[in-house]
């Protein structure tokens, strides 16, 4: 146990060092929260009909989705990608540790630091001058805050799962192009999932994706109770335990047939 | 200059030869981009389904604008990838090697390569743009023809001249920006709605600044023969895309301006 907090915790000092990107990357941030901001509040404004989500929530679920856009697991981890192409894999495996472990130990932290550094300063502006809500009650809060856990080891069972696709395609840019796009849609990060039609709603609620954003999205807004958070929980733990199982059968597979690339 | 033209189509070959050397990768980083590129297509439907209507705009409309803007980033989107590697080349000093050759150094860098898989966005923005058309009462003209055209050329010239905008940078910052991704990637989103769902500052960077809207929702309103809610007269939806051209002269000598005070990183 105490070499996966080391990885983490060197991981995460690492990534704490890119500070300039991360502010280039809150100007990014805001700029394209509010562009959805707009295109969101025009289309409120075209009709009066009642809504399963009313528009002040969704403009705070966009900006949470800013704030936590680093947890989104559409893309993998380059550094590894180098890794496993010029050969350096060979080296993870001589560690004297679980590779998966410490794989998943590594996405960890690559999913959360950045959060950490852009996620904050983000609410903090998005909260005073865009109008972001804060969490409908304490209750709601501690639901919310539950469920980010929840997310965080989701988000970071599927970039792993991701990653160990790399043995196969070397690459990588193929999954990504494929799988990073449906992420993103499936998960809730560019519409919330209330205000999909009807008939898709049964499937994006099974469906892992949910867990990393709209899941803890809703209970914040109170749009879910928080009674309901065993449940949901649940729906997330079982796909993390889903996920990770199906990464170590992976891993296992590619590790009997990995060529290390000579270099 | 037309010994340049020639040159380029060569550069252009070549690397059309190189990527058709992997023909099943080449086709499902296509497939994939199609996909990714129109999973935007699929939110706009998901929102239209939801709300019937935006501020007194079709589908069909929308789906219209959305063509345009789509196709004409592809072009520029397909020959980015030798200005993307720009800031790398400026650290490494291989721009260096690019001077010593008797061409513009724009020329070449544009030539680097034609990136073929992202004819992916081009496919989905030309199938939202015909389905459109179906759907919508055009009254076709060989001149309304010609300004679909003029918009996807000026349109392709402006995200080019913002490519190399973004590039420019590097001059002095030695990396590309994040931050410029805001006009190129967020100009194709945000320019794929009408102009008029957004706030008056917001539309002005849009119109004056980065005059994105010049090649998409002016001329798209002139084709379909729609009023303008803004207010702008139809002569000019005719002939803003020229702005796009302007545009991409402009960045280029900004360019040229920042290859004369270019100091080589050495290496």
């Amino acid at each position: 146990m105490i070499s996966y907090w080391a990885v983490l915790s060197a991981r995460f000092r690492a990534l704490l060092q890119y500070r300039a990107a991360a502010l280039a990357g809150l100007g990014t941030q805001l700029f394209w929260g509010l562009i959805r901001v707009m295109i969101f509040q025009a289309f409120f404004r075209s009709t009066t009909a009642e809504q399963p989500m009313a528009l002040d929530d969704v403009l705070t679920y966009v900006w949470l989705g800013q704030a936590f856009l680093a947890l989104l697991p559409w893309n993998i981890d380059s550094d590894l990608r180098t890794l496993i192409r010029t050969g350096g894999v060979g080296y993870e495996l001589l560690r004297p540790v679980d590779l998966y472990g410490f794989w998943y130990f590594r996405a960890l932290a690559w999913r959360t630091a950045p959060t950490l550094m852009r996620g904050v300063p983000l609410i903090a502006f998005a909260g005073i001058f865009m109008g972001m809500d804060a969490p409908a009650s304490w209750a709601a809060a501690g639901a919310f805050a539950v469920a980010m856990i929840g997310a965080i080891l989701l988000s970071s069972a599927i970039t792993t799962l991701f990653n160990i696709t790399m043995m196969w395609t070397i690459s990588g840019e193929g999954v990504f192009a494929l799988v990073g796009g449906g992420v993103s849609i499936l998960s809730g990060m560019i519409i919330p999932i209330p205000l999909f039609p009807e008939w898709a709603q049964p499937a994006l609620n099974i469906l892992p994706f949910r867990g990393v954003v709209d899941t803890p999205y809703r209970f914040y807004l109170g749009h879910v109770p928080a009674a309901d958070l065993p449940l949901h929980l649940a729906h997330q733990l079982a796909w993390v335990v889903a996920i990770i199982l199906l990464g170590r059968w992976l891993l296992s597979r590619g590790l009997r047939r990995l060529v290390v690339q000579g270099g | 200059m037309l010994d340049t033209l020639y040159l380029y189509g060569r550069f252009l070959s070549v690397s059309v030869r190189s990527q058709m050397q992997y023909r099943a990768s080449f086709a499902m980083l296509a497939v994939g981009h199609t996909i990714t590129t129109g999973l935007e297509f699929v939110a706009i439907l998901v929102l239209f389904d939801r709300f019937g209507t935006l501020v007194g705009w079709s589908l069909r409309e929308v789906a219209f604008i959305y063509g345009v803007v789509n196709i004409s980033f592809s072009f520029a989107d397909a020959m980015s990838r030798g200005f993307d590697m720009f800031g790398a080349m400026v650290k490494s000093g291989d721009f260096d090697r690019l001077l010593t050759r008797p061409r513009s150094t724009a020329l070449q860098l544009a030539g680097q390569e034609l990136t073929l898989r992202r004819v992916g966005r081009f496919a989905q923005g030309l199938a939202a743009l015909v389905w459109a058309c179906f759907g919508l009462d055009i009254d076709w003209s060989v001149i309304k023809v010609g300004l679909l055209l003029g918009a996807v050329a000026g349109g392709a010239c402006l995200f080019s001249g913002l490519i190399v905008l973004q590039a420019t940078l590097a001059f002095w910052t030695t990396e590309t920006l994040e931050i410029m991704n805001t006009v190129t990637y967020g100009g194709v989103e945000t320019t794929q709605y009408p102009m008029n769902i957004y706030r008056p500052w917001f539309r002005g960077l849009f119109t004056f600044v980065v005059p994105l809207a010049c090649v998409s929702y002016f001329p798209s309103l002139a084709i379909m023969g729609v009023e303008d809610p803004l207010g702008s007269p139809v002569w000019f939806q005719y002939i803003a895309p020229a702005i796009g051209v302007g545009f991409l002269l402009v960045a280029l000598r900004v360019w040229n301006f920042g290859v004369r005070h270019y100091m080589s990183t050495g290496s």
